[in-house]
């Protein structure tokens, strides 16, 4: 092994003063998200048409019958908060995945078509084909694994090109969510409501049944991404650097594509395409911990916390309750134009 | 000090589908030495690096490193001998210079062991050899070319390999750092013993440096020796396919070559 001549010691104490300042703001971060997820959960627990006390709900937590709140906090709100949070991480952590791995903020499931795959194939399993459930799931994830499939072989010459895999990935979104509107068309007027949220995304009615299959694919996809973390940080110095220092760099890619593509479709198959968290919650992530440091956690917790403000915000802050999607949707669209423009003032790539 | 490592090509060919740029090539890297790659534009260089490095599946033949195939070396254990600069890899953005130094070390991580002392000692020692300690808590965007590409030869040290590949390491930089860094790398061979194998673009600046040179033409090994061995008016014919004049270099005794184009005058 070469090693160089003996470096001062001062500059090695600065480097590693220097590493430690980086990676403290990124704590930081994490801590105050940690928190506003908390007062958010604690809000949602708490707030609706009748309000229950914090003693109230604790009580409930604890497994204790109070009138009521059992039901209402122990079956309505809170397989919706915890099913908030769970799609919230998985879309946190699976949208900055793609982007970075494509170096493109632009390239996040939910603007390329495995968000409206998913979810065109779940509105298909419910309108079309009556089922419900754990089928529903499976349909939405085979065919998010189909469209990331396809959007990679048609984007395949000499290599990916985060560019070209992008536009193909809108083509085939419009494409899909025209097939979920024409099903939608199709779907009798009781299963509306139910379908509706393969559109926009929702939360309502969410139960236990809901929220169990994604939180395994959380627990089961999110250590598995984590595990990639190195490798996927390496691949950002281009392909042939990260091999040379020593990353397998097509079996990192496989791997962290296909836990990705996992974690948007379960939760999609179990909330809908909820607008835009992919998409947002990864660049939003990096502008406030900084660039330092793997982005998975910070990016999970903006998730959390977009899905759990803005589904409190839906249903309560209009006359109407809107599902939690449109205010997502209302958020996102103008960071995507904003994205566009920027884009063709500086002419470059995305 | 540094072990001698074997490093060599037999009968290889290489290509992007259909198109074979390098046919039938062997080729033996003098260990401990200096040795610069010379050729055409698009005469399979890069390509030929690339497989040296694992980077590229030969389509025959194969590359050995102390008599076994890199292709079959853990990738993280060949990275812990062998270390390439490529010629365009990329900073993420907002990174800063001691963080994408750092990255080096990753041959040297185990999967969840944390950054160490020994870590930040590498890193240290990269930068200080490099000229590029004072830029640490800079990020990558904010530099110059050639504190750039100062910057990726300290990623490349802070992986401390006993063989270093460089894809071009001079290229868009202007005299002075070309110098810069063709210095540092004669320092990092003569002072650590480390193999360098470097493809260069500027046949005098290869003489000047190289113990040893490789000129590359038709997909196969031109000629390869000592520059004064190398470096001839048939060899620059052959490679390049112009006229030239050679003549000892004052500075360095090396030999120098000067291009004869249409217009120039001709000697005699």
């Amino acid at each position: 092994m070469t090693a160089l001549r003996a470096p001062n010691p001062g500059a090695v104490a600065d480097l590693a003063a220097g590493r430690r300042a980086r990676l403290r703001r990124r704590r930081v971060v994490i801590v105050v998200l940690f928190l506003i997820v908390a007062g958010a959960l604690a809000v949602a627990l708490m707030v609706g048409q009748t309000f229950y006390s914090p003693a109230e709900v604790i009580d409930v937590l604890a497994g204790r019958d109070v009138a009521g709140a059992s039901f209402t906090v122990g079956r309505l709100r809170l397989p919706r908060a915890v099913l908030a949070v769970v799609t919230g991480v998985c879309f946190g952590i699976g949208g900055v995945t793609f982007q970075t791995l494509l170096r493109n903020p632009l390239a996040s499931p939910d603007i390329i078509g495995i968000s409206s795959g998913a979810s065109a194939a779940a509105a298909f399993a419910i309108i079309v084909l009556d089922l419900s459930g754990a089928q529903v799931s499976l349909f939405a994830i085979v065919a998010g694994i189909g469209v990331a499939m396809t959007i990679y072989l048609l984007s395949f010459r000499d290599g990916v090109v985060g560019t070209r895999l992008v536009l193909i990935g809108i083509g085939i979104a419009a494409m899909l969510d025209a097939v979920t509107a024409f099903l939608l068309e199709k779907a009798p007027q009781w299963q509306l409501q139910e379908a509706m949220r393969w559109l926009t995304g929702s939360l309502n009615g969410a139960s236990w049944a809901d929220v169990a299959p994604v939180a395994v694919a959380a627990a089961v996809f999110g250590p598995l991404l984590a595990s990639q973390a190195r490798g996927l940080a390496l691949l950002r110095l281009g392909d042939d650097a990260a091999s040379a220092l020593g990353v397998r760099t097509e079996r990192t890619r496989l791997v962290t594509i296909a836990a990705a593509v996992g974690l948007i479709a379960f939760a999609t198959a179990a909330a809908g395409p909820i607008a835009f968290v992919a998409f947002l919650s990864g660049p939003i992530a990096v502008r406030l911990a900084g660039p330092h440091g793997s982005p998975f956690a910070p990016s999970a917790l903006v998730g959390v916390v977009l899905v759990l403000v803005a589904d409190l915000v839906g249903q309560f802050a209009f006359d109407t309750r809107y599902p939690v999607g449109v205010i997502t949707g209302a958020l996102g669209a103008p960071y995507l134009v904003y994205l566009i423009i920027r884009v063709n003032r500086t002419g470059g790539s995305l | 000090m540094t072990a001698a490592h074997n490093l060599m090509a037999a009968g290889l060919r290489l290509g992007y589908r259909d198109l074979v740029v390098i046919d039938g090539l062997d080729l033996t890297i003098p260990p401990g030495r200096l040795t610069a790659i010379v050729g055409a534009n698009a005469c399979g260089k890069s390509t030929l690096l690339r497989a040296m490095s694992r980077l590229l599946k030969p389509q025959a033949g194969q590359v050995l490193l102390d008599g076994r195939p890199v292709r079959r070396i853990p990738p993280k254990e060949l990275a812990r001998t062998l270390g390439l600069l490529p010629q365009s890899p990329i900073a993420p953005d907002g990174i800063t210079v001691a963080d994408l130094v750092g990255r080096g070390r990753n041959p040297h991580r185990r999967a969840l062991s944390r950054w160490s002392r020994r870590d930040d000692e590498a890193v240290a020692a990269a930068l200080e050899a490099t000229r590029t300690l004072d830029l640490a808590d800079r990020t990558v965007d904010q530099l110059s070319g050639g504190q750039r590409q100062r910057v990726w030869m300290a990623m490349a040290l802070a992986q401390e390999t006993d063989l270093l590949l460089l894809d071009e390491p001079t290229t868009f930089l202007d005299v002075a750092h070309q110098i810069e860094i063709l210095d540092l790398l004669v320092e990092l061979n003569r002072d650590r013993g480390t193999t360098v194998v470097m493809v260069l673009h500027d046949l005098n600046l290869a003489a000047r440096y190289a113990d040893h040179l490789v000129a590359i033409a038709d997909g196969r090994v031109h000629s390869a020796g000592s520059p004064a061995d190398v470096l001839t008016p048939a060899t620059v014919r052959a490679v390049f396919g112009i006229d030239s004049q050679v003549i000892a270099d004052p500075i360095s005794g090396r030999p120098l070559m000067l291009p004869i184009g249409r217009h120039h005058p001709r000697p005699d």
